[in-house]
Order: structure tokens, then sequence, then C-alpha cells
């Protein structure tokens, strides 16, 4: 049983020894009580009964505020947005990264979620481009060019995950700078920074940097994952960004999660632009040509730019002959529900079935649930300010971050919610 | 948010939400009629049925004024255990059928002329995908879902945004979305939707055969499809159309700030007033717009 721990994790090597040796006599199935509290899920309902927490309400009440507190700066009118982003990820691989508070490294949990946030990126923000920065022995180093391409950018990241050394602010924004300031001017200039140390060892003046950075309009934000500290909040501030700390990992995944959509845009920072793009025709079956990517011969399956017909193979990317930015309609579609978006639906509070000034609806318009609980009581429900009507909880959590149509407003042609 | 579906009852479990088109404008000009079209169709559902005693069918009417669910076969009043399934079905089907229809004509209002009488199919595809989600909720065992749509009515260029958010909605949470189209013209958003989504497309060509069509290639579940040889995707067109012409366009223009597609160079987007080329301070005359996108 004891040689479990051993075996246990892989990153964090000479944490392993000293986790090994206080849990040493303890069982697997023990260690299991040590790290999840299973009792603290329970709670008494009204007659003394055992029950799981409602998650349900708790979880819906939770995404109600955080919906609040973003359309409070929205309003009910549309922001603008800046849809073509250009995001550097700076990771900090210090030795702190490989602290074990969070299981069973703050390193591997970071690299999992900045997978699936690089993967819901792209698919929020077709347009736009990320590119992968670390810091190690006090040292910026770049891991990937600012690309499109989801895969590139994990396949690099994987691979380089191991700590050592200090951290270092000044070193990451000043390598970030040099390569922000080469792209295009209609693009929105931001860093994320994934902080683990507590300190910086920096070879200037910080605040300097940090002034440079406001002049080029990067907007820096950080998610630490320690605790607060001066000098990000400042950075953060300064660049008009936001400062997180994460508590544990699921906080952690939901604060990473939040960069994903695109941020109000502060108009000056980019100019409009017109940008010209190709929108190629997917090659005919059994063609065959050289593919300009991979350099080989293939058949059928890919397209044509149309400027200088040279084969591509996947969507979104940049002609490499030409370098005409080349993409489909659909990948514009992505954006278009951040430029159209649904107004927040209202909480109803309950009331009676049988009160005769309100015509309740028994079923859920989009999923046909019953609203009422059993015993004919009303349950939780909310309402569409534009079509009026009926929806439950789950369908109005997919609908704002899954859906973005309305299906009362869509299913109605004569209502004044019709989206011309 | 959606996650991909859990471990099904087996691999060949299917619920199956027919999305059926009622636009009267379109059938009323249809080589097929409207009730020969509902018999091919309860056929088709009835097989759906037999193919696995926990198939599940869910029907829900595209109306040109309205939208709602027709009919689910999972709902207890129409589960029948005396004389089998069948006779319940249809009549329950049919006479909801007929009061929608009847409440939807009641709904329209005058018309002008020149525009394209398309049906809501932006509404039926979204309530199509909560009712989805409800049975991913309902725990780990539930069956494979997909949504097929019957189509004859041709698109509406105002759901396009409304259809797009369904489609990418639909290939999040793995939901293929097949569909069969019997109008005249071809169309572009069933063809992009079962593309993207991974369903199959077909239009049709001898649609007194309709119920043929139906069983060879849409009552298949989701496993089988992969021995099956099932109509590929044929020059599915994703160019864009601009803004001002609505011309295909293979190269054009894209406004930074709010998309919107362009053939020729202009000063200014059309759609949100932004000035190109020009630092945001500098266009004064346009402050007022800076923080904002007008309704389009």
């Amino acid at each position: 049983m004891n040689n479990g721990g051993a075996r246990r994790m892989n990153g964090g090597g000479e944490e392993d020894d000293d986790e090994d040796y206080v849990n040493g006599d303890l069982d697997a199935w023990e260690r299991t009580y040590t790290d999840e509290r299973s009792w603290e899920s329970l709670q008494e309902d009204e007659s003394g009964l055992l029950r799981p927490i409602d998650n349900k309400a708790l979880y819906h009440s939770q995404y109600r505020r955080r919906l609040r507190s973003l359309s409070s700066t929205a309003t009910a009118a549309r922001i603008q947005k800046g849809l073509i982003r250009y995001l550097y990820l700076v990771i900090d691989l210090s030795r702190a990264a490989s602290e074990t508070d969070f299981r069973p490294s703050r390193i591997v949990v970071i690299a999992k979620h900045v997978e699936a946030f690089i993967r819901e990126f792209f698919d929020q923000n077709p347009l736009s481009q990320v590119g992968l920065l670390t810091i190690k022995d006090g040292v910026a180093q770049c891991l990937t060019d600012l690309g499109g391409s989801p895969e590139s950018h994990i396949k690099a990241l994987m691979n380089k995950l191991e700590c050592s050394g200090d951290s270092s602010l000044q070193n990451a924004l000043d390598l970030v700078d040099g390569y922000l300031n080469q792209i295009p001017s209609y693009g929105h200039r931001e860093v994320l920074i994934l902080y683990s140390a507590l300190s910086t060892c920096d070879p200037g003046d910080i605040m300097e940097t940090i002034q440079k950075c406001k002049k080029s309009k990067i907007r820096c934000s950080v998610i630490g994952l320690a605790a607060e500290m001066f000098i990000c909040k400042h950075l953060c501030q300064e660049t008009g960004g936001t400062y997180s700390v994460a508590l544990d990992e699921s906080h952690f995944k939901e604060l990473i999660l939040e960069h994903a959509p695109p941020p109000p845009a502060i108009a000056e920072f980019a100019t409009a632009n017109l940008i010209k793009m190709g929108f190629p025709q997917r090659a005919a079956e059994g063609s065959i040509s050289i593919c300009s990517c991979h350099k080989e011969a293939k058949v059928g399956a890919g397209y044509t730019c149309p400027r200088c017909k040279a084969r591509v193979c996947e969507l979104p990317t940049e002609c490499c002959i030409c370098g005409l930015t080349l993409v489909s309609s659909p990948h514009l579609a992505r954006s278009y529900h951040h430029l159209f978006p649904i107004a927040p639906f209202d909480e109803v509070p309950p009331f009676s079935l049988n009160d005769p000034n309100h015509k309740l609806q028994r079923n859920c318009f989009g999923c046909q649930q019953s609203l009422l609980n059993p015993g004919n009581k009303p349950g939780l429900l909310v309402v569409c300010p534009k079509c009026k009507g009926y929806f439950c909880l789950d369908c109005d959590i997919y609908i704002h971050e899954s859906l973005h149509n309305c299906p009362g407003c869509d299913s109605f042609r004569h209502s004044k919610a019709d989206k011309e | 948010m959606a996650s991909a579906p859990s471990k099904l009852y087996a691999d060949d479990v299917s619920l199956v939400v027919v999305l059926v088109d009622t636009n009267p404008f379109f059938w009323s000009a249809s080589s097929l009629s409207f009730s020969q079209f509902l018999s091919h169709v309860l056929a088709f559902l009835n097989a759906i049925l037999t193919l696995n005693q926990l198939n599940q069918v869910v029907v829900i009417a595209t109306g040109y004024n309205s939208c709602n669910y027709i009919f689910d076969s999972s709902s207890d009043l129409n589960q029948s255990f005396e004389n089998g399934r069948m006779p319940v079905m249809c009549s329950s089907l049919l006479q909801k059928l007929e009061e929608f229809l009847i409440k939807d004509e009641q709904l329209s209002k005058e018309v002008p002329e020149g525009r394209i009488k398309s049906s809501l199919l932006s509404g039926s595809l979204s309530m199509a995908l909560c009712y989805i989600q409800r049975v991913f909720r309902s725990g780990a065992l539930h069956p494979h879902p997909r949504i097929l749509c019957l189509q004859g009515s041709p698109d509406g260029p105002e759901q396009y945004v409304a259809i797009m958010n369904a489609i990418f909605s639909a290939q999040r949470s793995m939901v293929p979305i097949d569909s069969c189209y019997m109008g005249a013209q071809n169309s572009a958003f069933l063809q992009q939707a079962s593309y993207i989504t991974g369903g199959v497309h077909h239009k049709p060509q001898h649609l007194d055969g309709l119920f043929q069509y139906l069983m060879t290639i849409f009552a298949t579940d989701l496993h089988s499809r992969s021995f099956l040889h099932l109509p590929k995707p044929v020059g599915v067109d994703f160019r864009a159309s601009c803004f001002c012409h609505k011309n295909t366009i293979d190269m054009g223009y894209i406004c930074s700030v709010c998309l919107s597609i362009f053939c020729k160079h202009h000063k200014k987007c059309s759609t949100c007033g932004s000035v190109f080329g020009q630092a945001q301070s500098e266009a004064a005359s346009t402050s007022d717009k800076k923080r904002k996108t007008p309704e389009t």
C-alpha cells in the first residue's frame, strides 16, 4: 500500500520524498480522505435528513453574479470588443511553480488549463493569434511565435515543463513589448501572465518597463497562484488589465477561461483598418497539388489561395507564398455573437400557481422540462425581457454561455426582437 | 460548459429530434402535397421507434410565424401498452400539428411583397438544442442525440447569425445536424450545418419516394454510420458575401472593428462608422460612436 505514494506523482521530484515521509504510514484509501473532505458536501434539510448541497442553485447564483458584474459595465448597449487579438501567454517556470499546493504541482495544473484555454480561445476568437513565453532562471524565452494553430502551441508547451530558478517580470515584459510592437496596428495587444512566484528579480527599473508597456498600448493581465503582489496589481491597473489570484484549481480554471472572450476594447488602442482577406474554395476531390505547409504532394481535400493559387491544408491561416490571410465565413461568424449579444434573462420571484395575474407556463420554453417542483410548487425560473418566455435555470446558463440565441425570440416572427 | 456525451445505454440507441417545415408558402407550391409528406414522415418516425426499443423521437414544427414542440415519444401520454404505440402516436401527433398550424396562421400579418418566405429554422434549432442539453443532464445513461431537418423553405438571410450560433453550439456538444432539403434551389445554410457538425445533407431527386431516402440515409444511428456509404458533402461553398452588393467574393476587405465584409476599399465602415486608417482619437466626428457599435 505504501509504495502507491512513490509512484503517484511525476513532476516535482524532490517534494516526493517529503510527501512520502509524512504520509508514509497511511494506506492509500486513507490518503484520499486527507485531501477530499467529502463530509463537507452534506447538508441537513428542514426535516433533519441528510442531503447533498444543492449545487444547481449555487451554480446558478454564481453564474448570475458573474453576468451582472460583466453587464454592469456594458449595460444593455453593445460595447465595442477587440475581436482581432494578439495575446502572449507568459508562463512562470521558476521554482515556485513546482510547489505542490495545487495537486500534483502548480505547473501541471497550469499546463492542463492552458491547453483548455488555448482551445477555447481559438474557438471564440478565430482570427486572433497566441504566442507562448516562459520565464525560467530569471530569463524570459519565447516558446512559440504568434500563430493561429492551437496544436502547435499545445505540443510545444507539453514538452517544456521543467521548473527552476527565479522569476523575472521585467524581462518577460521587455520581451513581449519587443514582439508586440511588430504586429499590425488594427490588432489588440494583450499579455496574460500566469505568475506562481512571490518575487521578481529584475535587471533594471520595472516601473519604467510598465510605463513602456502602457505607452505601447499593451493590456497586461495577471493570474497569481500564490498571493497578491503589489507589483502585479500596479501593472494591471496601469495597463487596464485584470488581476486575480486563484484560490484553488477550479477557481483557477474559471479565472483563466474568463480571458477567452474578447475584453471591452479601448478605442484609442487600435486603429480601425480594412484587412484584406481571402475566402478560399475547397480543392476538387482527386486534384493533386503540392501543399505549401508540408512541402509535399497531396491529393484533394485542401484549399486554394485565391491570389496565388497555392494549396493550404487548413483554415484559418496565412498563405505561405503571398501572405494573404485566408479564412472561411464560419470563422467570421464565430465572432458575431460578441457583436450581437443577447440580453441577460430576468429572475422571476416565486409566486403561487393560483395567482390570477400570472399565466404560468408549465414547461420551460426551451427544453419542455416542467417548471414546477414536485407538489406543484413553482421552482426557480427566469424570463426573457424581450419575448417573455419562461426558461429553466439550466437553459438560461446554456443559452448565455454556449448558444447565444434566445429560442423564444427566434421562434416568433412578429415580436420586437427580430434580429435584422 | 458543454461536454461530450457520456457512456450510452448501447452504441445504437438514438434520440432523433425532427424539425418539420410547415411553411404554407412552400407547401402550396410544392409537387409533393403536405399530407403525402406527412405520411412519409410518420412511417419514418414509426420505423425509428421500432429499430430499437429505447429509441426516442421528438418532433418540432418549424412554422412561418412560430415554432413549437409537437410530439415527444418519451412523454407519459404517448406510451401505451395496449395496442402497440403506433395508432396513439399518429392521432396525437396529427392533432397537435393541426392546432399548431391553426395558431400559426392566426399570427400572420401583412408581408411586403418580394420578401423571401422563409420559415423560422433558427428558432426550432435553438429549441432542439435546449432539449438535447436537457437529455445530457439527465444522467450517465442517455441515447445518442441528433437533429434531422426536413426543410423546403428557402434560407432567410436575416437568420444567418442565429443559425450559425446554433451550428457552432451543436458542434461543441457533438450533435450532428442531418438535413433533407426538399425545395427547388440549394440551401447553403443546411449544407454548412451538416458539414460543420458532421451530419449528412441530401436533396432528394424524386420527392414521391421520400420515405425511401429517409430510411436509407437518415434512419441509421451514429455508430452504424461508419459502416455505410452515405452521401458525401459535395462542393460546400464557404465563400462570404460582401455587405454592399451581396455578391459572393473570394477576396475582400474586413473591417477590424465589426468584421463586416466589403469587396472594395472604403474610407468608412458603413456598419459601425469607424474611419479607417486613422487613430480613433483623431476621428473627432465619430466620437459619440467610439464605444458602441450601432444597431445593424
